[in-house]
């Protein structure tokens, strides 16, 4: 029989919430299931395959592996906590753009590990992107436009007017 | 106001006449905003009240019968809603009609380590699996049969009581010409052995399905499958319950590359629990049990034998392909068809003999993954026209350029080729990779290797024989101006819901945003046979234009009437429908709308799509005619270290005559995405196994299968050929699974340029690299590779006369007008 359930208060994308769940469960099962954010996918739930990415005080972490207890008291940001009201963070709006999304399904997970690297770094060459999500699998795109996704992103971030290349979109002529 | 010019309804091939507003754009794709806040649902992400959970027993032996199963304890424990056993299920099914050899639970015996053999509904997960515990099944291990080789040398025990003979499941034996004849003619003959190694699709999300068992009576089923038209049949097919009482919805799946594309034990599973439970149900399938659902690349020998002339013109070739199926049949009759089928669409091959095979193992069933069947094939021959070549002293770019098959032309194996933009493919890569500044000209260590090939844009003929179309599309105008396009098509990432919004808005002159898109539900959508053979762009392009042009027939009477203009000046375009000749003179798309609305009634039109015969009338013609055919070319670039054997790639280029974008920038992501995915097959993707005679799945995790992260992906140059072909819509062909292809063997063949070993084997592992190293410092034979292929019971050929010999496509002795071959 389930053990008796555990309440914890955390900051889930920047709301208090009080969350009552199994104390077995991990970060993964109280945000899909006991919060509602289905956002946040899951690939393998052994910690291989960074599809359940999620930021824990600004840190990209493996939600699959930390347990939901373990998260009294912190920040947790899931990919329903990145647009700002209506407006897509320029991330989603990049990864849109490009194709960087295609099945969808890992991208909740780049998104976010993305958006900590920006944060330390705003101006990433091309390799430090690669070091950063070498921990996301993605079985559609290649990852190519994803790394380029972040790099338009990072430069709107930074204030420049950057739009994709022809290239990138198009093609080698 | 040339932005207002008329266009034409002609789309035959004469793109240059054409104006396109939409056709070729890079447009953000309809669901992109969704994918990127979280916002789809995904099959797992469906929480239904007072959903139940449902897991599966699965076999711990890989070929055992089944002799008795008492799941009495696991009944008895709370919160335990339901137990199934094969005999609740005991209707066979099977994605082919020849194969319908599954049980949703194993009937009387089990074929591979994770055979289903047991289902729970309980309360929770938690519930279920412990339920599953208590469950206890009694077998009687039979010998296990590791690969194909042993399963053709033994027969005994039949894994299946149906095979062509003993433990192969499948024979074919094709000739079309006189093979022989052409080996006389030939200057050089030469023979090589090659091993494709099975691999799976991978994708990163697991399967899952849920069902609800309406009070009324009907059943509703959701699943992250590719093919809910076969879905749909194998369910009323199983639970015996009339199709018309059942609704089966694709989500939009987390990837598929092929890998849910077969009706599954878990889907019809759910289904009887709900009906049974009276409950809505889910199934989530670990990651572990994705490896045993796989259906992906059949491990698959090949010995291959062709004559040249010494300018590299092919006077004949032999192929014979010997493939591991894994427990069951799954897509595999047609996969061993494919593996001889396009060998010759891309060089001229005047006279062509296949023989191939398909052996029943005891390991999870093989099936179609990205390419199917055909990327083994393409390994071995551009590997082996790259030794032919070196042979003749030809550069292997020149060898293919100067030999390449033309345009709207027929093949040896009756295959019609429309439009072929090989050549100009070749000519991208080899200019931009500086072929020949590079070519046998890097330092040791370094090296470069090309290689081409082609895929077909969707199946000439169905899976199961009906002369229905393959793709059908609604289409329901709005009076507010909206348009609704509902089309049975299956969205996996691949963009083909965009692809339906970009075409309607084309012909329509609307913006694809403001065109809703209804997918994967058999009760709002007409019938698309599904995501996979590379179709889905073509067929319901196709169906989607034929139903907006006659929208766009239906309303432009009615404008022509109010604006007292001939109908036929009457044009679409930025939103608005107007005379073509006073292009201010005109109205709103949603005022058009209304008028014909109220003259016509409810403005709504249909559209659907058959492909053209096939010109080849033998047994086996079925595989292998598709309307168009893309073509790919490739250059890779390696570092191989000889001290450890590892390979690196740094760089590939790759050009795809994808005969005319649609969405730039999706054709661009199915390009990189195949180029990535040919690399992990190329490089290190494998299903291995262990133990137990080798059929305990060594790897089934997504660590220890290795596929590429970012750190191991090469940088793509890509080139997008564009040669539009008169079947496809607007001209367009595929790209999602073509510009796999020529990956492998063009690092293979580069591996050779770099170090001077032959590795006849993919993944080409740095073992591999490192004991070909080690023997040609010994001197011996500088390879590895399979060294034999064994005898097989071929049975009488099917000889067919290729055109040039006269003949209709009929094998010899054929009843006139039989076409068989229903195994697209």
């Amino acid at each position: 029989m389930p053990d008796a359930k555990a309440k914890i208060a955390l900051d889930v994308n920047g709301e208090p919430v009080e969350v009552a769940f199994a104390p077995h469960k991990t970060l993964l099962e109280v945000l899909r299931e006991d919060l509602g954010l289905t956002g946040t996918k899951h690939g393998c739930e052994l910690g291989e395959c960074g599809t359940c990415t999620v930021l824990v005080d600004g840190t990209p972490v493996l939600s699959c592996l930390v347990l939901g207890l373990a998260c009294a008291g912190r920040r947790v940001k899931t990919v329903e906590g990145m647009a700002d009201g209506g407006v897509l963070h320029p991330l989603q709006k990049a990864f849109a753009e490009l194709g960087a999304a295609q099945c969808g399904y890992c991208t909740p997970a780049f998104l976010l590990t993305a958006d900590a690297l920006l944060a330390e770094n705003p101006h990433p060459a091309r390799d430090q992107i690669k070091e950063a999500l070498a921990g996301n699998l993605c079985r559609c795109t290649g990852y190519i436009k994803i790394y380029e996704a972040v790099e338009l992103a990072a430069a709107r971030m930074r204030g420049e007017k950057a739009e994709p290349a022809r290239e990138t979109l198009y093609g080698q002529p | 106001m040339g932005s207002r010019k008329k266009k034409t309804t002609e789309r035959r091939n004469d793109g240059k006449r054409m104006q396109f507003r939409v056709v070729g754009t890079a447009l953000r794709k309809v669901d992109a905003t969704a994918k990127v806040t979280g916002a789809t649902r995904f099959a797992d992400d469906l929480f239904l009240p007072r959903m139940l959970y449902a897991k599966l027993l699965r076999s711990p032996h890989p070929h055992a019968h089944i002799t008795a199963i008492d799941a009495s304890k696991a009944r008895a424990l709370p919160g335990v809603k339901a137990v199934l056993t094969a005999k609740d299920l005991p209707i066979p099914f099977g994605i082919l009609p020849v194969s319908q050899d599954e049980h949703a639970l194993a009937l009387d015996k089990v074929r591979f380590v994770g055979d289903p053999v047991a289902a729970v509904a309980a309360t929770t997960e938690e519930i279920a699996t412990a339920a599953l515990d208590l469950i206890d099944v009694q077998y009687e291990p039979l010998r296990a049969f590791p690969d194909a080789i042993d399963a053709v040398e033994h027969p005994d025990p039949a894994i299946h009581d149906y095979a062509d003979a003993g433990n192969i499941h499948k024979l074919i034996d094709l000739e079309f010409g006189d093979v022989d004849a052409g080996f006389r003619e030939a200057d050089l003959v030469r023979e090589d052995l090659f091993f494709f190694e099975g691999n799976t699709h991978l994708p990163m999300e697991q399967h899952a399905a849920a069902a609800d068992w309406s009070p009324g009576g009907r059943l509703t089923v959701w699943s992250s499958t590719q093919t809910p038209h076969y879905v749909h049949r194998a369910l009323a097919k199983v639970l015996e319950l009339p199709a018309a009482r059942i609704r089966v919805i694709a989500c939009p799946n987390g990837g598929g590359f092929g890998g849910k594309s077969d009706p599954f034990s878990h889907e019809i599973v759910v289904a009887k629990l709900a009906i049974l439970t009276g409950r809505p149900i889910k199934i989530t399938l670990t990651r572990e049990e994705v490896f045993y659902c796989h259906r992906g690349r059949h491990p698959t020998l090949m010995w291959v034998k062709t004559g040249v002339k010494k300018d590299g013109a092919i006077t004949g070739m032999h192929f014979k392909s010997l493939l591991d199926g894994g427990g069951y049949g799954s897509y595999g009759v047609a996969s061993t068809y494919y593996t001889g089928a396009l060998q010759t669409v891309t060089y001229p091959i005047p006279r062509y003999k296949f023989q191939g095979a398909r052996a029943f193992t005891n390991k999870p069933p093989c099936g179609p993954k990205r390419g199917h069947g055909t990327p083994q094939p393409r390994f071995a021959l551009e590997v082996h026209l790259d030794k032919l070549a070196e042979q003749l002293g030809m550069d292997p770019a020149e060898l293919r350029l100067r030999h390449l098959v033309p345009p709207n032309s027929l093949t040896a194996n009756w295959l019609r080729v429309g439009t072929m933009g090989l050549g100009r493919c070749i000519e991208k890569v080899v200019a931009g990779s500086e072929w020949k500044r590079r070519f046998k000209k890097l330092p040791y260590g370094q090296g470069i290797g090309l290689a081409c090939s082609s895929y077909i844009t969707g199946a000439g003929l169905p899976i199961y024989w009906n002369a229905m179309p393959h793709s059908g599309v609604q289409l329901k105008c709005d009076r507010g101006g909206g348009v609704t396009v509902f089309c049975g098509s299956t969205e996996i990432g691949q963009g083909s819901d965009s692809i339906l919004a970009m075409i309607v808005a084309e012909v329509l002159g609307l913006d694809p945003l403001h065109i809703a898109i209804v997918t994967g539900d058999t009760d709002l959508t007409p019938v698309d046979l599904g995501s996979y053979s590379s179709r889905v762009t073509l067929m319901t392009g196709n169906a989607a234009i034929q139903a907006a042009e006659r929208a766009r027939d239906l309303i432009a009477p009615h404008i022509a009437r109010k604006l007292e203009v001939p109908a036929e000046r009457i044009a679409f375009a930025d939103g608005r429908v107007f005379d073509v000749e006073q292009p201010d003179h005109g109205l709103a798309f949603a005022e058009a709308v209304q008028l014909a609305e109220a003259a016509e009634g409810t403005v709504g039109t249909v559209g659907s799509y058959t492909p053209p015969r096939s010109a080849g009338r033998y047994r086996g013609a079925g595989v292998g005619p598709s309307p168009a055919y893309s073509y790919s070319a490739c250059v890779a670039l390696v570092d191989v270290d000889p001290a450890t054997g590892i390979v690196r790639v740094p760089k590939i280029w790759i050009a795809h005559d994808v005969g005319r974008v649609i969405n730039a920038a999706s054709v661009m992501g199915q390009i990189e995405g195949s180029v990535y995915m040919g690399l992990g097959e190329a490089l290190m993707e494998e299903m291995a196994y262990r133990g137990n005679r080798n059929v305990v799945h060594k790897i089934p995790s997504l660590l220890e299968y290795k596929s590429p992260t970012t750190l191991e992906m090469c940088d793509v140059v890509t080139y997008v050929v564009e040669d539009p072909d008169p079947n496809g819509p607007f001209g367009a062909k595929e790209c999602g699974q073509g510009p796999l292809l020529p990956v492998p063997p063009a690092v293979a063949n580069a591996v050779y340029d770099a170090v001077g070993v032959r590795i006849d084997e993919v993944p080409i592992t740095p073992e591999k690299v490192f004991k070909a190293l080690r023997r040609k410092d010994k001197g011996e034979e500088p390879r590895f590779g399979p060294t034999r292929f064994p005898e097989i019971p071929w049975p009488e050929p099917t000889r067919v006369p290729p055109p040039w010999e006269g003949g209709d496509g009929t094998a010899v002795g054929q009843s006139v007008g039989r076409t068989v071959g229903r195994h697209a």
